[in-house]
């Protein structure tokens, strides 16, 4: 079934301040208006859970390690550099 | 000049980050490899200026953002589109709800999947995505990081976050219709 956020005003306020809330950036009253309706509101709940679990595989599939030549390169650079700037003076 | 032992303890930490960022920014490693490279020189020089107490991971965003655009960015900027509504944020949502339960897991994207995806993004909006979403950086740090206002950073991740959420929806329907054909 479709999800139609516009039910209620608190659904609408909700999916219209989910990122917010998600991103940590609402204020402590703000916040815990939005968690309450959370805890009382199925649809909005399925919605926030969705989105975490979005993110959360985001995060995931886009790890990296950086090869260790390449690593290697970078640090020798540094010194290279440092070394060099030495001289320089 | 700073101390190189140091530094690298201090810096080399996010390398990985930086790297995974560097990848999805540039879209090709060997791009990438020199933005890295390029990214932990400069912020070597510049670290004698580096102030305590700066967020330094977002320091070094600051510098391969920059390093980025001045050096390695071949599309063009392209106009802003119109912002994004509520509607937009459960894009995928539906998509899925609207499907029979055991395609609902998200972890059915492959890795190549979610990064095409996260690549197929307007520079602006994905630069934003990934540091929110990736990076964890809060708005503010996005918005010292990419030089714009607070503002201008929540519409790009909502754009960002919106465009995202389409271009997976594609992919299930893609893999749908091949599922059907068989």
């Amino acid at each position: 079934m479709t999800f139609n956020p516009f039910e209620t005003s608190a659904c609408e306020n909700t999916i219209h301040e989910l990122y917010h809330f998600l991103d940590g950036e609402l204020t402590e009253g703000r916040r815990r208006e939005i968690e309450m309706h959370l805890n009382q509101c199925g649809p909005c709940e399925d919605v926030m859970r969705f989105q975490e679990e979005l993110r959360r595989v985001l995060r995931d599939r886009c790890q990296e390690t950086v090869p260790q030549d390449l690593r290697d390169k970078i640090a020798a650079l540094i010194h290279h550099e440092s070394k060099v700037d030495e001289v320089d003076r | 000049m700073a101390d190189p032992t140091r530094f690298t303890e201090d810096a080399l930490v996010f390398a990985d980050s930086l790297y995974a960022s560097a990848l999805r920014m540039t879209r090709n490693p060997a791009d990438a490899q020199d933005l890295l490279q390029e990214t932990y020189f400069k912020a070597f020089k510049a670290y004698g200026n580096f102030k305590e107490g700066t967020y330094l991971k977002a320091w070094l965003y600051r510098i391969m953002t920059n390093t980025f655009i001045n050096s390695y960015r071949k599309e063009r900027r392209r106009p802003q589109e119109i912002e994004v509504d509520d509607f937009d944020k459960l894009h995928l949502y539906n998509e899925i709800a609207s499907r029979s339960a055991e395609e609902i897991a998200l972890d059915h994207f492959t890795d190549d999947e979610v990064r095409e995806a996260l690549e197929s993004l307007p520079e602006q909006n994905r630069f934003a995505v990934l540091l929110a979403d990736v990076e964890g950086f809060s708005y503010k740090d996005i918005a010292e990081i990419t030089e714009v206002p607070i503002g201008t950073v929540m519409s790009r991740l909502s754009r960002g976050r919106a465009a995202l959420e389409k271009s997976l929806a594609g992919y299930l329907k893609r893999r749908t219709l091949v599922e059907t054909d068989r």
